[in-house]
């Protein structure tokens, strides 16, 4: 048992930080622009066929560099030429144009590496045990998933918090008009902001695609839970975003863990019953309703505390 | 938007003539649904016009929160798919106990089934509209297609639950077995519910929807609650779409977890925006297009939905309006007679733009085929010439076509704009343009 906690929090603390690498900058764009950005975890997905490819060509590490530059600049033109032609016919025309880009991003990439997963593997350098937890082995790659995002945690505090961009960006949050009357480039802003927004879920893509699946669905399996994270967290507010993504993340991978049921918590059923809504609740396992977890959270922050657990603003 | 409010005040002003025509349409509608399956009788098509029936009021339905509420949903599909549950649960029901309900009755029970569920959850959904309402319906449709494939007994896991709609009773000695008897059962539906769903726009309801979507905090100004209003659209749409979901239990037999998943409320929203949201027709357009596509692209090519995606980005960003918007912008120039003034650009700047669009088309389906084959060589059919994939010159084709057709696309369309911009002067001095 104690190895399953202990396993499970490493798990999930490395789940968590992975969510926060992508919804960190789903987040400040969507505080920035109020756009909320339908294909971030498509960007997510580009970094790991990306990755991937580079890999391939190049060796791991160039790759690891390479791969998230490339998606910011795929997300620096999205923005240029699409997001910002798009900003005149309003939030929902631009939430849509993300959409139908999540949709052809999706398409392209099932279209040149196919619907089947791809053989995306940890690199030999980091292919040993790390440590030994009990009886099981931990993947040095798993730490150094672990260290990348911590580093990427507080490079993006440090540039926030205690640089001249980071306090523009902090101040374009709220009052967008202002800073450019100031003489800034507010346009060259949101478009530094949403290329390094994309650059970060590249890089989660990156260093996630050896250790998950690297597949076409990706983004599609991943992208609601990163709006249920925002969500949970307060729209618009960062630290609510790392508390979500760190507790959802640990949600999940403690559901998936646990095997119990309430059959094996109370007994089975009368057998005479037959099949019903009852039978089916009362036989699925935690670990069957995992993927439910998140949106149920969602309906029920919503209904508890409909601003998200640090948002100021009411969602 | 603003025409839908002319439209409907013409209507007021004059009753004569302008309703004589309104109706008129109608029964021409009416006569059309009749008529087409003596016109194209073939099996192929008549399956064609039932998805094209369901997927009208589908469509149709979501325009009312899309188009009349400006509400932004991702998650429609699940009241098409409790519909179609409903209908599949109360037809197997109706068999086993042998209650004397009619098939033509069980697309009505696939819509309570769609309002039961709107009812339940639309008053937390509806709280807030655009963004936060589209994050929100995204959620709660991901949490019902996930939902379905745990409660098994009540929508049959993976491979859904299956029925029998020839096994209901009869009546007027309709059996439902023929495709074509299904059909005029959708065409009926179809009438029925367009006519209800124009109603409803023309409805005291329909028009604070417009002002809640225009001005929520007018609304609430003149003593309106927006929430409320936009919980009633939810529920109407979810009804609406319960019905065509029913409808297409009874044409495929069968409800599965498909028919709720994010793949059909993507569509969805596809045939209504592309349409155009901001006219009643719109959803109508769109609907027989991308249905129209979906069955006659998946046959010539693999990656169909490629396409869909680069429509759709084209249509948001050039073209918010839609096909049917895309159309009513000509109607003030036709009045004014100014038409003809854009028309020479139009067809000056075809020519390149369907350069344009062919090499676009050369470059997808030769980096398919190549990514399909692993590199080897294959041939592509475009316009009946063959190219090989592996050839450099059909790249060179491909290349010259994209980056030569747009280029010149470009200095065509700057032509039109010009063009429009003194037709469109002329038709606001002779007063056809506000």
């Amino acid at each position: 048992m104690l190895e399953l906690i202990v396993i499970s929090t490493l798990n999930g603390v490395l789940f968590g930080m992975l969510l926060f690498l992508l919804s960190s900058g789903l987040t400040v764009i969507f505080s920035m622009m109020g756009v909320l950005n339908f294909a971030h975890a498509s960007f997510y997905m580009l970094g790991a066929f990306f990755g991937y490819q580079l890999t391939k060509w190049i060796g791991f590490w160039p790759a690891l560099v390479l791969a998230p530059l490339l998606v910011g600049a795929v997300g620096m033109a999205v923005e240029r030429y699409g997001l910002r032609n798009t900003h005149k016919h309003g939030h929902v025309a631009e939430l849509l144009l993300t959409f139908g880009l999540a949709f052809a991003i999706e398409e392209v990439v099932s279209m040149i590496w196919g619907k089947s997963p791809v053989d995306y593997r940890v690199p030999a350098a980091l292919d040993f045990p790390a440590f030994t937890v009990f009886s099981t082995n931990y993947p040095a790659y798993k730490i150094f998933m672990l260290a990348i995002s911590g580093l990427i945690f507080v490079a993006l505090l440090i540039a926030l918090k205690r640089t001249r961009v980071g306090l523009i960006v902090q101040a374009a949050l709220t009052h967008p008009h202002m800073v450019g009357h100031l003489g800034h480039n507010v346009g060259r802003v949101f478009m530094l902001v949403f290329g390094v927004g994309s650059a970060l879920a590249g890089l989660a893509g990156v260093i996630a695609g050896p250790a998950l699946v690297t597949q076409s669905d990706m983004a599609a399996l991943l992208g609601p839970i990163l709006f249920v994270v925002i969500v949970f967290g307060g729209l618009g507010s960062l630290p609510g975003a790392f508390i979500a993504s760190l507790f959802i993340g640990l949600v999940q991978t403690f559901a998936v863990a646990l095997n119990g049921s309430l059959a094996s918590a109370f007994g089975p059923l009368d057998p005479g019953t037959g099949p019903s809504v009852l039978t089916d609740i009362w036989n699925v396992t935690i670990a069957q309703i995992a993927p439910v977890l998140p949106y149920v959270l969602l309906v029920v922050i919503l209904i508890v505390r409909p601003m998200g657990l640090l948002g100021t603003r009411e969602t | 938007m603003t025409s839908t409010v002319t439209s409907a005040s013409d209507i007021a002003a004059k009753p004569s003539g302008q309703n004589l025509r309104f109706y008129g349409l109608w029964v021409v509608a009416a006569i059309a649904l009749v008529a087409l399956p003596l016109i194209f009788s073939s099996g192929g098509s008549l399956t064609s016009f039932s998805l094209i029936g369901i997927a009208i009021i589908f469509a149709l339905s979501y325009n009312i929160l899309l188009g009349e509420t400006g509400l932004l949903s991702f998650g429609h599909a699940v009241h098409y798919g409790l519909g179609g549950f409903a209908a599949v649960h109360v037809m197997n029901a109706v068999t086993a106990h042998g209650w004397p309900i009619p098939l033509p009755l069980i697309p009505l029970l696939g819509g309570i089934g769609g309002l039961v569920f709107a009812l339940l959850i639309g008053w937390v959904m509806t709280r807030r509209a655009g963004t936060v309402f589209a994050m929100i319906s995204l959620g709660i449709g991901e949490l019902v297609a996930s939902s379905s494939l745990i409660l098994r007994s009540v929508f049959g896991g993976e491979s859904g639950i299956s029925t029998d709609r020839t096994a209901l009773p009869h009546i007027f000695g309709w059996t439902f077995g023929p495709q074509i008897q299904v059909y005029y059962l959708i065409a009926f539906w179809v009438l029925v519910s367009a006519i209800a769903m124009y109603a409803l726009t023309r409805t005291p309801l329909g028009r604070i929807c417009n002002a809640v979507r225009d001005n929520p905090g007018r609304v609430e100004f003149i003593g309106y609650d927006p929430h409320v209003v936009r919980y009633l659209a939810y529920c109407f749409a979810g009804f609406f779409a319960g019905i065509a979901g029913g409808l297409a239990a009874i044409n495929f037999e069968i409800a599965n977890s498909a028919y709720l998943g994010a793949v059909q409320s993507g569509m969805v929203l596809f045939a209504t925006f592309i349409g155009g949201a901001s006219y009643f027709f719109g959803p109508i357009l769109g609907a027989i297009l991308v249905t129209y596509l979906q069955l006659g692209l998946t046959s010539v090519t693999s990656v169909w939905q490629l396409y869909f995606g680069i429509i759709f980005i084209g249509i948001v960003m050039f073209a918010p309006g839609g096909i049917a918007g895309l159309v009513m912008m000509h109607r003030p120039l036709i009045r004014a007679r100014t038409l003809g003034m854009v028309i020479p650009s139009y067809l000056v700047a075809a020519l390149p733009t369907l350069a344009l669009a062919c090499g676009v088309i050369l470059v997808i389906e030769t980096v398919a085929r190549y990514a399909v084959t692993g590199g080897e060589g294959n041939i592509v059919k475009l316009l009946g010439i063959p190219f090989n994939t592996t050839a450099p010159a059909t790249w060179a084709i491909a290349a010259v076509l994209v980056i030569g057709g747009f280029i010149v696309a470009r200095i065509t369309w700057r032509r039109i704009a010009g063009a429009w911009d003194r037709a469109a002067g002329i038709a606001r001095d002779r007063g056809y343009l506000a």
